[in-house]
């Protein structure tokens, strides 16, 4: 297949864009594979990249029960970050944050990695202290990090009401300029096309309706499409989690599936050209390209498949809008829509061979999992491949839960909704 | 009156000029247009720039459907940008610019991107802009390049900083019945509801009810459809069971039929009545709710059809018809169904000639062919137009044979001279409120169009929405409707007379006509067929890839009337059926919705703000207020010249050597009462309190069930059965939370009774070696010294007449008591404790010199208790009873909770004489470096007047080893590096002496 | 979305918190089974249907609720008193 380029642009533009090909293949499903990932989202995609291209194991399926890229790659709020308190956490996704600052060139794929900033307001000299202690954990781990004064968050985000008349002030902010945003959908698009050219299949439309197993021992799948049988299969279904392990045998799972809800108002001239979170709540915005400003708040909080919301966290995602943005009163918000989380009870990821055997497990990204695509299918490809965990995830196990060996960000402990 | 505006007919009233600016021209028009109509009637045909090409844009339809034609309005100093002309109304002095155009509208840079043509076509900036992989240009600095200009080209209008001064309210409405739409089957519907007695809101996003009826021409009963619209409006508007609600946009069917609106009070009026707001956000909780919400035309797709001049024919029928406005004054009219005879027979009838009807079908409805005859000009059948020419607006349309069944053209193109071209795909329900409800949207084949799915909730459908293609059928559905929703029995219907034809509801399933040039499926995002057909060939077939890679359907009018001619295209392309293409799932909003409606009058106050009794003190007497949660609390009480730093330092000092006092009534307090309270502390606390006696507080430590510390604080015991339980400002929720659930859920047994308490007591905290003698000067009715009130010993007693209970115990490590009053009080007490603690030297001290006396002392708050430390790693694994089960007893001993090398608390001296900052990191080394070594972090910090030294509270790994040794902080947030020494974290009177002297 | 409360009726989700999973058991207070405790704290059912799960009327009466809710539809079947729950089992005063 060619490759993506200014010149073929070109080229194809002269023939009236008739050349271009699938960017990629749908292919019937192969009675065999080494490696079978469940899940084509944007974890399940990368894993089978990383899978052909640093592994050499490209007899592979990706099988995905609707379209390619229709979980939360596909509804997320796009911003790209490390900024996390622990170093469990802040190491793996830095490490993300190299593999997103290369990720266009490695895919041939324009991913519209934009690294504008990811700012973290703080409203009391407590909130200041502990963005210290973030900030400075990140130095110490080699991401950066710098604090901001308000002079200078005013001067960089004008829109912002940095009045001390606020009812919770800024006073103080935390930068990580190489954080930023990408265009989510590209994200899948570009490691299903990656993916493909190294020879994975990707089975859209093939829903997983039961394990093929022989003795205690996961052997393959069967599905809408047929049975598929590998010698390993892998999970990244991320709110599924739940209902795929019950297909499994198991029936219970330290994940709670959560609806998040994600808001986009009309186009707008450039507004803001960084991403905020409001440190009084749970907000934060930036805005797209196309100049949508994409905002979002607090789980709805409760146990839900439905992709939809309720209207009090809209209202109070709206205040803090207006808390933040004054100007934004008369600004319409255009659509909103609904995500499904896979909330661990830690607030962080699981990445894991097991719990069966020939089972491999990804899950728990919770509302971070955008920003982990790389390096998320960078260490689980690593896992299934050579049945151990990568150095990065070594922490992320299913039974450091029942161990106590907890990777708790927010310290708020078993309870999902408060992560 | 201009040659486009009709001497009589429709809603507006002629009798005096409005006047109103666009882009700095002046303009008039008649009460009750719209911005569009009043500008069609003025001759302007362009009204905005596309978002992607910069092509001239006209208006495209009458309502909330509008794609091209966005304003902004400039009004009270704030900018409100992306609205669309069809929806404004004009009022006397509306000012507004069009946007997305640089430097004008006439001519505009931008409109150079046309030029790059195929080359920015659907998704290319996936395929480029990724620059060099070497060089300065590497990683992501080539594209963050490209993406600023890309950025200013985008986008549409443009939002300012200012905050509005506009109000914004919010309403919850409770009703047996919503009616959405009061069209002809709202009407019917709300009508027959309300004759039942049920109360009803009608509501209705346009400004006046009717619908259709304002613009279908027909006779409804005996009268013109729109005058019987505004009778049945009148007689409901009478009832009290019922309310009207217009320009009221119902735009979120939420769950438990839970429905979102949006009022526009104010939009349309010069000024408003002070205190009247802007926008209302409703929020309706309907037992049933009856979806009348009609159907939106829809286009057919052909090259050039997006000239200035093109709109849809519907709404050229409602510009003439309620607006005596003529979207030109010769028009081709293109479709593929009945329903634009109709169109064209208005146009005809309002002044316009009609040039031609062009129809892609052979075999027309009698009745289509008598419309054809009345409004004259040629007719045109199994004939397309292929193509429009003109720069700003239409000036002639392009016509050759069609054949439908194989969708291709023969013969040469003939140009047919117009200034307008009036085309009609049919008709697509407005199903987006019955999509949100839940469920499926269901292809009909006859019709051309998605039917709403089967009700997932409790909502009935009418009309249009429900596939009605008449208004008889129409009226007849919102009737049934109407009885259905209040379970009412068949009451006979008495059936106005429609005076409609009998015209064919299906139309031809042609929804694009093939040919050389751009031909738009979404007019605002400029997706074209050929777009979408990339899409095809690229793999992005799914509806979901297609919307998603081509941007189809993604702007502010949501693909309303892209929607379906761009899943015809694809299913084209694919061989498949529309179906199976598949329908989009439909979300809040139905249309934009402004913020400030959606945040009404939460906007300033988005968290409530906490007092304490004595808050006006505080603020009178130089206190520097901390925002502490949603409490406020002092800082410092600083005095001239002071730093932050010398007043806290001699607060604390004060307390030391003297007496001060502190406001401690922030932390939670709850009464636990019952036979059996005792019992349950027991299981709640780590430590036992049975065994406490009556008057007498204990320290007591909360674990999670997960076994790590939840919370601390003393609870005391003011009768066998009365204990009051005191927690940490910042935790007092949620210990409310955990210990109400542990009750209600586990142990439903216990007989135990929980009250917050916290705003009933104001709490103040008497501390220094000074403080009995100043307290035995002021307490009245009981004895404070130490065999009266021993350490964590109670006594009631009163203070300046007010009723106190005093419990002897300390957090900053002196002898100290707490003083409790009734909240009432609080104000009172703390004034006579000031005035009672004068000659002994009393000072007020705030949170800093709180906090430095509990550093000193090694106490922990939560900045230690932050849910990842355990009892162990704060030293207080000896209030870990063995003696019985508590919460977080049988989890406290796993593997990770009690390895060695968690982060334990110290204490930290500094070494050079520095301050300390919280946050700052703690390491081995001294050389400076920032390497991946840290050990931990410093919780707090402060200078210690007691010690003469800098010093801080620490997590370090494996702390407790560490005592003793020299290590380094390591701050590069704050660039400060120095030696400290791990010390203990009891850094003063490590015996307790004082407090117990 | 409105939650039933058996004593106030009908009322917003905004004014209830969410509890969780009802589904789990906690142990005896003196059980050392550190698997039934595993389970108790960590592990969810978190099915896609009807799930029962327990609200606190936090904004309201304060009683916690049994409520079974669809997860997929947010439909609520059906809701309790969570202390009606042990009643029965209510130790007679001593």
């Amino acid at each position: 297949m060619a490759e993506y380029s200014a010149l073929s642009i070109l080229k194809n533009a002269f023939a009236g864009n008739r050349d271009w090909k699938p960017a990629w293949r749908k292919p019937e499903p192969k009675p065999t594979y080494d490696v079978i990932v469940v899940g084509g989202g944007g974890h399940g995609l990368s894993t089978a990249y990383y899978l052909a291209k640093e592994h050499g194991i490209s007899n592979v399926a990706v099988i995905e029960k609707g379209w390619l890229g229709s979980g939360n790659v596909g509804r997320n709020t796009t911003a790209v970050r490390s900024n996390y308190l622990l170093p469990e956490n802040s190491r793996f996704y830095e490490f993300s944050m190299k593999l997103w600052e290369n990720l266009s060139h490695e895919l041939n794929y324009n991913v519209m990695f934009s690294q504008r900033g990811v700012l973290n307001m703080a409203h009391t000299p407590g909130q200041l202290d502990d963005f210290a202690r973030r900030g400075n954990a990140l130095r110490h781990i080699g991401a950066d990090s710098v604090m901001m004064t308000t002079a200078e968050i005013a001067r960089l985000i004008p829109a912002l009401d940095v009045s001390g008349s606020a009812r919770f002030p800024i006073i103080g902010g935390l930068m990580q300029w190489r954080a930023g945003t990408a265009r989510h959908d590209a994200v899948a698009w570009g490691y299903a096309r990656g993916a493909d050219r190294r020879g994975v299949d990707i089975l859209e439309n093939c829903e997983v309706t039961g394990f093929l197993r022989e003795g205690d021992r996961i052997v393959g799948v069967s599905t809408s499409r047929g049975e598929i049988r590998a010698n390993k299969v892998a999970l990244a279904v991320a709110g599924s989690t739940g209902q795929v392990m019950r297909l499994a045998g198991i029936d219970r799972m330290p994940i709670e599936s959560h609806v998040l809800q994600a808001f986009v108002t009309e186009s707008l001239k450039p507004f803001l050209d960084t991403v905020v979170t409001y440190g009084a709540g749970h907000f934060y915005m930036g805005q797209s390209d196309k100049g949508g400003l994409i905002f979002g708040g607090d789980l709805d909080g409760y146990n839900s498949y439905a992709q939809r919301g309720n209207l009090p966290l809209v209202e109070e995602v709206m205040s803090e809008t207006l808390a933040m943005f004054p100007g934004l009163a008369r600004v319409r918000l255009l659509r909103s829509w609904g995500g499904l989380t896979d909330m661990s009870m830690d607030g962080s990821p699981i990445i894991t061979t097991g719990p069966l055997p020939g089972l491999y497990l990804n899950c728990g990204w919770c509302y971070g999992g955008f920003k982990a695509t790389p390096s998320s299918g960078f260490c689980f490809a690593w896992t299934i491949a050579r049945d151990e965990p990568h150095p990065l995830t070594a922490a992320f196990t299913l039974d450091r839960f029942h161990r106590g060996l907890v990777i708790d960000d927010k310290g708020q402990g078993s309870t999902p909704r408060l992560h | 009156m201009s040659p486009r505006r009709a001497a009589q007919g429709g809603r507006i009233d002629r009798s005096g000029p409005v006047r109103f600016s666009f882009d700095g021209h002046a303009y008039t028009g008649c009460a009750g247009d719209s911005l569009a109509s009043a500008l069609l009637a003025n001759g302007v045909s362009l009204f905005g720039r596309s978002f992607k090409y910069h092509r001239p844009r006209g208006v495209f339809a009458a309502g909330v459907d509008e794609p091209s034609a966005l304003v902004t309005v400039l009004r009270d100093g704030i900018r409100e940008p992306n609205i669309p002309a069809t929806m404004l109304e004009i009022y006397d002095g509306l000012t507004v610019e069009s946007q997305n155009r640089m430097p004008s509208l006439a001519f505009d840079v931008g409109a150079l991107n046309q030029l790059a043509g195929p080359a920015i076509a659907a998704g290319f900036y996936y395929k480029t802009f990724m620059g060099p992989v070497f060089g300065p240009l590497k990683g992501t600095r080539f594209w963050m390049f490209c993406e600023r200009f890309i950025r200013r080209a985008a986008g549409l209008g443009r939002a300012g900083y200012e905050k509005d001064p506009a109000r914004y309210e919010r309403m919850n409405a409770f009703c047996d019945v919503l009616v959405v739409g009061a069209g002809p089957a709202g009407l019917m519907a709300a009508s027959a509801a309300a004759e039942s007695g049920a109360s009803v809101i009608l509501a209705e996003q346009d400004a006046i009810t009717g619908g259709s009826a304002n613009w279908s021409g027909e006779t409804i009963g005996e009268t013109p459809a729109a005058e019987w619209a505004a009778a049945t409006t009148d007689a409901l508007a009478g009832r009290d069971n019922l309310r009207i609600l217009t320009r009221t946009t119902v735009w979120g069917y939420y769950d438990g039929n839970t429905l979102a609106a949006l009022e526009r009070v104010g939009d349309h009026k010069p000024a408003s009545p002070a205190g009247e707001p802007k926008h209302r956000h409703w929020t309706i909780r309907a037992k049933t709710v009856i979806l009348a919400t009609g159907a939106l035309e829809r286009p057919i797709v052909f090259p050039g059809n997006d000239r200035p001049g093109v709109m849809l024919a519907g709404a050229a029928q409602r510009y003439a018809l309620e607006y005596g406005v003529l979207a030109g004054e010769r028009a081709v009219v293109f479709t593929n169904n009945d329903n634009a005879y109709c169109s064209a027979a208005a146009m005809r009838d309002a002044g316009a000639e009609v040039a031609a009807i062009v129809d892609v079908r052979r075999e027309i409805s009698p009745a289509a062919r008598e419309l054809a005859r009345q409004a004259g000009g040629e007719l045109l059948l199994g004939h397309a137009v292929v193509d429009t020419e003109g720069g700003k607006a239409v000036t002639c349309a392009k016509v050759q044979p069609f054949d439908t069944a194989s969708g291709t053209l023969s013969g040469s193109p003939k140009s047919i001279t117009a200034d307008c071209v009036l085309v009609s795909g049919g008709w697509s329900p407005t199903i987006h409120l019955a999509s949100q409800a839940g469920g499926k949207p269901v292809w009909d084949e006859q019709q051309q169009a998605f039917l709403p799915p089967a009700p997932a909730q409790r909502w009935i459908g009418a009309g249009g929405l429900d596939g009605a293609t008449t208004s008889e059928e129409a009226l007849r559905q919102g009737w049934d409707a109407g009885r259905a929703s209040v379970d009412g029995p068949p009451a006979p219907y008495a059936a106005p007379l429609v005076s409609s034809l009998e015209l064919d509801a299906r139309p031809a399933p042609v929804l694009e006509i093939p040919g050389k040039g751009k031909a738009f499926v979404d007019l605002q995002h400029d997706v074209t067929a050929d777009d979408i057909r990339l899409a095809h060939r690229e793999g992005f077939v799914s509806v979901e890839h297609l919307k998603r890679y081509t941007t189809l359907g993604m702007a502010t009018d949501q693909g309303k009337t892209s929607n379906v001619p761009g899943l015809a295209i694809m299913a084209a392309a694919l061989g498949k059926s529309i179906p199976d293409v598949g329908a989009t799932r439909f979300r809040p909003p139905y249309s934009p919705v402004s913020i400030g409606s959606l945040a009404a009058e939460r906007q300033a106050e988005i968290k409530p703000e906490r007092l304490t009794p004595m808050h006006d003190w505080h603020v009178a007497n130089g206190a520097t207020m901390y925002s502490a949660g949603l409490w406020f609390r002092p800082m410092i009480y600083g005095q001239p010249g002071e730093t932050v730093e010398q007043a806290y330092v001699r607060e604390a000092r004060a307390v030391r050597e003297g007496v001060g006092m502190v406001d401690v009534s922030t932390l939670g307090k709850i009464a636990v009462q019952g036979p059996e309270a005792a019992e349950f502390l027991d299981r709640v606390y780590t430590n036992t309190f049975s065994t406490l006696p009556v008057n007498k507080a204990r320290y007591g430590l909360m674990l999670r069930e997960d076994g790590f510390v939840l919370d601390d604080g003393t609870t005391w015991r003011l009768g066998a059965n009365d204990f009051l339980m005191t927690t940490t400002t910042a935790n007092a929720g949620k210990v409310m939370q955990h210990l109400e659930y542990l009750l209600d859920v586990v142990w439903p047994q216990l007989r135990v009774h929980l009250t917050s308490v916290t705003d009933q007591w104001a709490g103040i905290a008497v501390a220094g070696p000074k403080s009995r003698a100043m307290l035995a000067a002021c307490v009245s009715q009981t004895a404070v010294d130490d065999a009266a009130l021993p350490f964590m010993g109670i006594v009631h007693g009163r203070i300046d007449d007010i009723p106190v209970m005093v419990c002897r115990l300390s957090f900053s490590g002196e002898l100290a008591y707490e003083v409790y009053c009734g909240a009432g009080h609080g104000a009172q007490l703390w004034e006579a404790l000031m005035a009672a603690g004068q000659p002994f030297g009393m000072v007020a001290y705030g949170l800093e010199a709180l906090g430095t006396l509990r550093i000193e002392k090694g106490h922990v708050t939560g900045a230690e208790i932050d849910g990842r430390t355990t009892a162990r790693d704060l030293h207080l694994d000896w209030m870990l009873s063995r003696k019985k089960p508590f919460v977080g007893s049988a989890m406290m001993d796993r593997e990770g909770l009690i390895q060695p090398d968690r982060m334990q608390l110290v204490g930290l001296v500094s070494l050079d004489n520095r301050p300390l900052n919280g946050g700052g990191h703690i390491v081995e080394h001294g050389d400076g470096e920032i390497r991946d070594d840290s050990l931990g972090h410093i919780t707090a910090a402060c200078y210690s007047p007691a010690r003469r030294q800098y010093i801080g509270l620490a997590l370090v790994r494996n702390g407790k080893a560490r005592v003793g040794t020299h290590a380094f902080v390591s701050d590069p947030m704050r660039d400060r590096f120095g030696p400290v020494e791990i010390v203990s974290h009891h850094m003063y009177d490590p015996q307790g002496s004082r407090m117990h002297g | 979305m409105l939650i039933p409360c058996p004593y106030c009726g009908q009322r917003d989700v905004s004014e209830f918190t969410y509890q969780g999973d009802g589904n789990r058991t906690r142990p005896n207070p003196s059980s050392t089974d550190r698997a039934a405790w595993n389970a108790y704290v960590y592990d969810r059912t978190n099915p896609a249907g009807e799930h029962r799960e327990i609200w606190q009327h936090s904004g309201g009466c304060r009683a916690h609720i049994v409520v079974v809710r669809n997860t997929l539809t947010h439909a609520v079947v059906a809701s309790s008193m969570a202390r009606a729950r042990t009643r029965a089992d209510r130790r007679e005063p001593t």
